[in-house]
């Protein structure tokens, strides 16, 4: 009996979760709909918009250069190292372009952004409501879509590819100052290679519409956690922390896809 | 912070954010280098081009004059008819002869033009009519190892 009862409740267990998870998945697409339809009154205010590509983007800027910098320049110790094993040293610029801009410069920038404006922007949304901040806009006929929400979502749409198209030049900076300074592969290689390697279309587009759509996925997922926060303490801390790791499994999720289509694009070329 | 601030900020952020765009397309990538020249279109057939590839380059004395444009398979003859994309700097004399090579043994494969001594040159839309084909290494290897098969037993 005892056993029959918890495999019953097991059972409850995975349906309540399922269900939470749909209803979760519906409420958000809904919310998303709701953000789109207040577009007009964020870009209205583009103030508040600035304000935000403020605290998203310019405050990110030392983090996400920084990391560039590093990230372009083990690529470029890394790659040179194996590279050389089969005498193609020489591609090192091709290698470390191709990576960055294709890979490396929207998913790290993504993750990097996810943990450094989504999470203030969860916390920050998260607060409003339990302190009820949201609910006395509505009272005084203040939609805290239009107020809040929208100028948030599209100053970290806005942001975000900025800041990816960042990450890769200072990679490539990066890359540069190790396989070119330090370790001695010719400079005129280095470029030439790249150049020759990389092409704007489709390469660089590929990478700019990825950092547009990783954009999207964090600024929507950051802004839908702190508008779902459950209005106490311990409620804030969870959404921001299912901000972070929601946005970052989606970024990496999304990439997969992402690059499951380029390639096919690319396939007979 | 108050509004200026923010609005020199922001300005900067996306100022150096398409910058940042900006020097991909030309510095990382080769925008630059394929758009601005004008260029003529060659055609030149193939019986085999191997590893052939769209956006190869074509040289000339080692130099980059061009690029493969198009690669498609004529229907009657099966052949292979590659469209070349050339600068218009640059002009070849009727009896050219295209081949497409390998640069090292496992480097990207190009065409190499080299150039005749015909006072006439090849116009737009012209076709190139003297070509080598790629050379396959697997035929080569077999060919090699036919030959030392019918030279009789080793020793």
């Amino acid at each position: 009996m005892s056993h029959s009862n918890s495999l019953s409740r097991g059972m409850r267990r995975i349906g309540a979760g399922t269900i939470r998870a749909i209803s979760r998945t519906g409420f958000m697409f809904r919310f998303f709909l709701a953000v789109l339809l207040k577009t007009p009154s964020a870009l209205h205010r583009l103030q508040l918009t600035a304000r935000e590509i403020y605290f998203a983007g310019v405050l990110s800027l030392v983090v996400i250069m920084v990391s560039g910098l590093f990230v372009g320049m083990v690529l470029g110790l890394q790659g040179y190292d194996s590279l050389n094993k089969y005498g193609a040293g020489d591609s090192l610029g091709i290698f470390v372009g191709l990576s960055l801009v294709r890979e490396l410069g929207p998913v790290v920038a993504g993750l990097l952004f996810a943990s450094r404006a989504g999470s203030a922007v969860t916390a920050e949304i998260g607060l409003m409501k339990t302190t009820e901040q949201l609910s006395a806009m509505e009272m005084m006929a203040v939609d805290p879509l239009a107020r809040i929400v929208a100028p948030r979502f599209w100053g970290g749409v806005i942001s975000m590819p900025l800041l990816a198209a960042l990450f890769s030049v200072m990679g490539v900076f990066g890359a540069y100052l190790v396989g070119v300074r330090l370790i001695g592969v010719d400079n005129g290689t280095f470029w030439g290679n790249m150049q020759a390697g990389i092409d704007f279309w489709p390469d660089i587009t590929n990478g700019i519409i990825k950092s547009v759509v990783f954009g999207i996925a964090v600024s929507l997922i950051a802004v839908f956690e702190g508008y779902d926060a459950d209005p106490t303490a311990e409620g804030v801390s969870a959404a921001t922390t299912r901000t972070v790791v929601g946005g970052s499994l989606a970024i990496l999720a999304l990439d997969f896809v992402l690059t499951v289509f380029m390639f096919r694009g690319l396939g007979n070329v | 912070m108050n509004r200026a601030t923010i609005d020199l900020w922001v300005g900067i952020f996306v100022t150096i954010g398409i910058g940042a765009v900006v020097f991909l397309a030309l510095k990382v990538g080769n925008l630059a280098t394929l758009e601005t020249k004008p260029s003529y279109h060659l055609d030149a057939n193939f019986d085999n081009i191997g590893g052939l590839k769209q956006r190869a380059p074509v040289k000339a004395a080692g130099v980059i004059v061009g690029r493969v444009e198009s690669i498609k398979l004529d229907p009657k003859t099966y052949e292979a008819v590659v469209g070349l994309r050339i600068d218009t700097g640059y002009q070849f004399s009727k009896d050219t002869i295209a081949s497409i090579l390998t640069s090292g043994l496992l480097g990207e494969v190009y065409i190499g033009l080299e150039i005749g001594g015909d006072p006439q040159m090849l116009a737009d839309g012209g076709r190139i009519a003297k070509t080598q084909s790629a050379v396959v290494l697997e035929k080569l290897i077999s060919q090699f190892l036919f030959d030392k098969a019918s030279s009789g037993p080793a020793k």
